[in-house]
């Protein structure tokens, strides 16, 4: 055990064992992807904490069960104990953190994409791997955005693209009603018709539709880069749209390598793009994307004043061609 | 069959998401395949109503915009 104390802060935090202001204590920070785990994990969680903590667990802003007042003395009882059922230790610092999601597709209703499923996965081949700084992503399934795509140093956000099926439509107008952007109007056939420029394709006319006369043709994800919260939030570049499911790892594969080759020790990789330039970035992503990059005529595009507001879109330096 | 009953739900001023309270608990009083029309204000009623309806497996016959709100005549499951 007194090995495991000379051990630094740092060294424990690469593990997901937190100092506490407590001498002695930790806080074991448990690895849930998408805040997802079974049940028989979170019993041996509520176990570890009351064997050896004192019986509280606090919820981490990134859907982490956090074991509170863990002896030093007892880490290897307890990592090994959560270990038995399944429950691995997650990671703080300078790496890939544990993905974030919401229900996505499977059960919540609003969802576009099987978020948890993406989050797992990509917890699994990417979580611990060394970056400049802390690395964060999340996968939000519809344009609600409650994982905070635009707040993550890489998020993908579900999108759906809509279509109309003229024979089953009764130009009722709930699509129109339904579609808080202004992105729908009814031609004069009675028909409703799209304004790509206005449409952020969230998919709420597909949802209001009685008579399923507007469908999904496509579902894919919206990917965000550079964001942060903290104490100098930084709003993401937006920089794809559509890019499919088996996309999501070549673009985070893409994003890690362009941020350690371009990025200065402990700096977000929000900065190093505001340092280097967006289209260094975008022309690192354009072989993995193709035409699912976004350019600076989608971007002048009025969606993106009424999805970033007070002029945070006007603020968004010009992209180039890449 | 060809007299179809059709009940009657007058929710106008009903707030959100009470209007899809009170939909959803007059459907389950009754049976598969009768008929009810519920009125509707505009605005947030109208957006999440028929897409509750829907999602619970309801059919949706007739949408009829009124000079003040809409109507909807659903077809319980």
């Amino acid at each position: 055990m007194a090995e495991k104390q000379a051990r630094s802060a740092e060294d424990l935090k690469a593990g997901g064992l937190i100092p506490q202001r407590q001498r002695g204590k930790i806080t074991v920070r448990c690895k849930a992807p998408g805040g997802r785990l079974t049940a028989e994990r979170l019993e041996r969680i509520a176990r570890v904490a009351r064997e050896y903590g004192q019986g509280v667990v606090h919820l981490s802003v990134r859907q982490s069960p956090e074991i509170l007042y863990v002896d030093l003395a007892d880490l290897g009882a307890v990592v090994r104990e959560l270990e038995e059922a399944g429950q691995e230790i997650a990671s703080c610092g300078k790496r890939f953190r544990v993905s974030t999601a919401c229900g996505g597709c499977e059960y919540n209703p609003n969802g576009w994409t099987d978020t948890p499923r993406l989050a797992e996965q990509a917890t699994d081949r990417f979580f611990g791997e060394e970056t400049p700084h802390k690395f964060k992503t999340c996968f939000t399934g519809c344009a609600i955005d409650c994982m905070r795509a635009r707040e993550m140093d890489l998020g993908f956000q579900g999108m759906v693209e809509p279509m109309l099926i003229p024979d089953k439509c009764t130009s009722c107008g709930l699509c129109v009603r339904a579609c808080q952007d202004d992105a729908l109007k009814l031609s004069q056939e009675g028909l409703p018709v799209r304004d790509l420029d206005r449409c952020i394709s969230c998919g709420d006319c597909i949802k209001a539709c009685p008579f399923d006369a507007m469908v999904a043709r496509r579902i894919g994800h919206a990917v965000y880069v550079g964001g942060k919260h903290g104490k100098h939030p930084h709003t993401a570049y937006p920089v794809a749209q559509f890019v499919t499911d088996e996309q999501v790892f070549p673009v985070i594969e893409a994003t890690l390598h362009w941020y350690r080759e371009h990025g200065r020790p402990a700096e977000r990789i929000g900065d190093t793009l505001d340092r280097v330039g967006i289209d260094s970035y975008r022309q690192a992503l354009r072989p993995v994307v193709g035409q699912a990059l976004l350019g600076a005529a989608d971007l002048a595009k009025p969606k993106w004043r009424r999805i970033f507001h007070r002029g945070v879109a006007d603020a968004f330096p010009r992209y180039g061609d890449v | 069959m060809s007299e179809q009953r059709t009940e009657r739900l007058d929710l106008r001023g009903t707030p959100c998401p009470l209007n899809w309270v009170k939909t959803r608990l007059r459907l389950e009083a009754m049976g598969p395949g009768e008929r009810l029309e519920v009125i509707l204000d505009d605005g947030d009623a109208i957006q999440n109503v028929p897409r509750s309806v829907k999602s619970e497996g309801h059919r949706i016959l007739q949408v009829t915009p009124l000079e003040e709100g809409f109507s909807l005549l659903i077809e319980r499951a």
